[in-house]
């Protein structure tokens, strides 16, 4: 079934059917394999995009439920945003295969909450999961990023 | 600069063909006895440089980057003897090939043990030195000006006094044709100006915050198809019979077929084969399966270990006469604990891409033991493994479960890539149920301990009883065996300190068979034997009424346990062991050893919500060397979270059989709220590197019980602590 989604800005069409988790759609169709697939039920948070802005686990958000929204993913960042920027400075990633979650989740948090408090940075993190435990440097880039002194 | 291909093999031909010169001549003798496959890697500088004409330089790693930043450890090794510019250094993973890149010792290319800069370190060096050497020599003739005055600095080259000056690039060809020398003079310690200092960042640190392509996952070729397998829920079990009507009615699926774990579903993309696999009718055969349930099996365990089911031991530490030693019931001491399975769970599930080629095949994975690899797809292909290519890609984790000699994952694509015929790569993907229902865990266990205690408080004798499945028995590595032991489960009791000052010791194990596949987790033995030590130790103190620190400390006194004391005096010192804490918290500590690395932790811990909450935890580590500070700290604060994670909350259970805990809403990890500050102190030291990786992982789960033994007097019998909190 033919599609139009707005990804990144760009309306691209794609061949899906309609319950196909967007995720899927990113990856093996549109080869956007920046985001990543972890748990397939929203428990990790390693395939996390924006849809209209708001952090989204694409593995359970179908194409249906995408469509006419905009829609970002970590390509869509742009590779040189402040979080970027302060995930290199603080050397974040070690199997790095979450960080492009954690990274949109803390782009989402910083829209709505431009200087997060520690507390604030736990809580809207929660959903993304890192096994190497990168989460006091993921704090301290978010920190860092936000221009909050720690 | 993209340091990272899905089709790294293309790049190397790419930039070994552009930089023609250099190639010829020069080999040294290990690439000439490999053949001309491996000779065709290796530059004029070996087998682990190569320079390109803009002066880039770029390290071969041999080991695999799991995330443990090892590649830019090995590449700033390289980087410091060269005098390399390290802005202009990149890594790139090694080809598959033991003779060439195989560790030492070892005639196998794997990387685990925590060794790969352990292994590197000497060799990586000379390497770097040698070539070094080799572009002073060149300037020096080409120049006429006498090597001694010449230097090297961010990769230039250069004679103060005549004002000349080079890049890499420029003095290349005439660099390439100065035989290497045989015994390059190297740094003393003191000339170091990039390893040991903040200044090693980590090279993979850009593309993995930009969502670069570089992962198993990522890949995507030219006819590439999707693959799906269906898995016996119960170890053991066989494939009776499927009906695979419905799975090939959904839209994407190709084909189905057999293979020896299961059925396949091929398909054009992963959620088709997903679809065509959940379609799928399989019925299976049970009859060899194993259908117990965790809880029987620990009960069975505790049984034996406690002599309640008579098994055959065999002894694994013994010292003096321990007749009689126990028969003072007042003065001796029993403690139990029990062990659950532990699934690694790394973020991306295990995966691969194979590919028959008209001259054998091409695996592209994070593959973490590449010889055990080739040898796999040789098999099933009927090929020599040499044939049998490797893209070792980054992998997006692993601790320890992609070094799988038994090759399970892996045998899956294979197999399925050889009925697709050639030219027809499959990516074969496990999900997150796949993965958690797996196998290959951490195997269970149960530590049985008496000690009777001498006047002084301290133990007279030691009395061990270990059960707990074996990782190498009748496995690929059964040679590792000794005489009934396997030395991967009693590492960290064999070898404790608190035997070697202890006059009596009686130590023993016995190994269950079990049909539930076991591996190494992240620090091996140490996953069990560091919180069974560390916690006896703490309630042997308190039953003396003396402090755990300052009964550690007379221990490590007895034992001659230097670096043990070491640590431990620091961590006290940092974590302000003697002041006093806030009320409803306490602290605890614990120590250990493992590859060579010992690392202190002092953990601030309450009970909050009836979960206990760890705020703080002071690590002090003496792994010799430290290359790159940062990444050392890195592995200490990861393997606090990813050890806290499973003292925590880790317990893979089965019910008849069958994995209960496939996802992680079941399969319990640490999250971002329940991450303590860690504060890391890497002690300075003039030995050589020892491991970094795993040994920071064993140490908070005691550290966080003997905090919890403070605050309520109870100790943690068995695992995960949250099961006794």
């Amino acid at each position: 079934m033919a599609t139009t989604l707005k990804i990144n800005g760009k309306n691209v069409a794609v061949e899906a059917e309609a319950d196909t988790p967007l995720l899927w759609v990113l990856r093996d169709e549109l080869g956007l394999t920046g985001t990543k697939f972890g748990c397939g039920m929203a428990q990790c948070g390693a395939c996390t995009i924006h849809l209209d802005g708001t952090a989204t686990r694409s593995c359970v958000t179908t194409v249906d439920m995408a469509k006419g929204a905009n829609i970002t993913t970590i390509e869509g960042l742009g590779g040189k945003h402040k979080l970027q920027e302060a995930w290199v400075r603080a050397n974040v990633p070690q199997c790095g295969y979450c960080q492009s979650g954690q990274i949109m989740s803390a782009a989402a948090l910083l829209k709505t909450n431009p200087k997060p408090s520690d507390t604030e940075i736990a809580e809207a993190m929660n959903g993304n999961i890192c096994r190497c435990g990168c989460y006091n440097r993921i704090n301290a880039a978010i920190k860092d990023a936000a221009g909050v002194t720690a | 600069m993209t340091k990272v291909q899905t089709t790294r093999r293309d790049v190397l031909m790419g930039a070994l063909l552009s930089g023609g010169a250099l190639f010829v001549g020069g080999i040294s003798g290990v690439a000439r006895a490999a053949g001309t496959a491996a000779a065709s890697q290796v530059t004029a500088f070996g087998p682990f440089i190569r320079i390109a004409p803009d002066g880039m330089v770029t390290v071969v790693a041999k080991f695999s980057e799991l995330g443990q930043g090892t590649h830019s450890g090995l590449a700033a090794i390289v980087a410091e003897e060269l005098d390399a510019d390290w802005a202009k250094t990149a890594v790139e993973a090694a080809p598959a090939n033991a003779k060439i890149y195989g560790r030492a010792g070892f005639g196998m290319q794997l990387t685990g043990g925590s060794g790969s800069i352990v292994d590197s370190w000497m060799p990586l060096r000379k390497a770097g030195a040698a070539a070094r050497a080799m572009f002073v020599s060149a300037a020096a003739s080409q120049w006429g000006v006498p090597a001694s005055e010449i230097t090297v600095e961010n990769g230039v080259v250069r004679h103060a006094k005549s004002g000349k000056s080079a890049g890499f690039g420029a003095l290349l060809d005439a660099a390439a044709k100065v035989p290497p020398p045989a015994d390059p003079l190297l740094k003393t310690p003191e000339q170091f100006k990039l390893v040991g200092t903040q200044r090693v960042t980590r090279l993979d640190a850009r593309a993995k915050s930009t969502g670069q392509p570089m992962y198993t996952q990522d890949v995507r070729l030219p006819n590439m198809v999707y693959a799906m397998v269906a898995h016996s829920p119960k170890f053991g079990g066989k494939v009776a019979s499927f009906d695979a009507t419905e799975a090939k009615k959904i839209s994407g699926v190709v084909d189905v077929m057999q293979i020896p774990s299961g059925v396949a579903v091929i398909a054009k993309n992963s959620w088709a084969a997903k679809k065509g696999r959940d379609a799928l009718k399989v019925s299976w055969d049970d009859s060899a399966a194993e259908t117990r349930s965790t809880a029987a099996i620990a009960d069975e365990y505790r049984a034996m270990a406690t002599g309640e089911k008579p098994v055959k031991w065999a002894s694994f530490a013994k010292a003096g006469d321990a007749t009689g030693a126990f028969a003072d019931a007042a003065k001796v001491a029993t403690f139990d604990m029990a062990f659950p399975l532990l699934a690694h769970a790394p973020m991306e599930p295990m995966n691969c891409v194979a590919e028959v080629t008209p001259d054998g095949a091409h695996l592209r994975f994070g593959s973490q033991a590449q010889t055990f690899d080739q040898q796999a797809a040789a098999q099933i292909l009927g090929i020599s493994p040499d044939k049998v290519t490797i893209d070792t890609l980054p992998a997006g984790g692993s601790f320890g479960r992609r070094a799988v000699p038994q090759c399970d994952y892996q045998r899956e694509a294979i197999e399925i890539a050889k009925r697709m015929g050639v030219g027809k790569p499959v990516k074969m993907i496990w999900t997150r149920e796949d993965d958690m229902a797996g196998g290959f865990y951490r195997p269970m266990s149960h530590h049985h301990v008496r000690v009777a205690l001498a006047a002084d408080g301290y133990p007279a004798a030691w009395e061990h009883r270990l059960v707990g499945g074996s990782i190498v028995a009748g496995g690929p590595m059964a040679m590792m065996m000794q005489g009934g032991v396997d030395p991967l489960v009693v590492e960290g009791v064999q070898g404790s300190p608190y035997f070697k000052a202890t006059p009596i010791v009686d130590a023993a194990t016995f190994h269950p068979p079990s049909k539930i596949t076991a591996l190494w987790l992240r620090s091996v033995g140490a996953t069990h034997t560091a919180m069974a030590m560390e916690h006896i130790v703490d309630q042997l103190a308190a039953r003396a009424k003396i402090d755990p620190v300052a009964y550690r400390r007379e221990l490590y006194r007895r034992a001659k346990a230097e670096s043990h004391l070491a640590v431990l005096d620091k961590a006290a010192e940092l974590a302000g062991w003697d002041k006093p804490i806030d009320k409803g918290w306490a602290r605890g500590v614990a120590v250990h050893e493992c590859f060579g690395t010992t690392v202190a932790n002092i953990a601030e811990v309450s009970p909050v919500d009836g979960e206990p909450k760890v705020r703080r935890v002071v690590v002090v580590v003496d792994c010799g060397f430290a290359v790159s500070p940062d990444q050392v700290a890195a592995q200490m604060e990861g393997g606090v979270m990813y050890g806290l994670s499973y003292s925590l909350f880790g317990d893979v259970k089965l019910v008849d059989g069958v994995v209960q805990t496939t996802n992680f809403d079941s399969y319990r990890v640490l999250r971002h709220t329940e991450a303590p500050k860690v504060e890391v102190h890497i002690l300075p030291s003039a030995k050589p590197p020892t491991g970094a990786g795993e040994p920071g992982t064993p140490v908070v789960g005691p550290a966080v019980a003997n905090a919890l033994l403070t605050l309520t007097g109870k100790p943690v019998t068995a695992m995960p602590i949250i099961k006794s909190a």
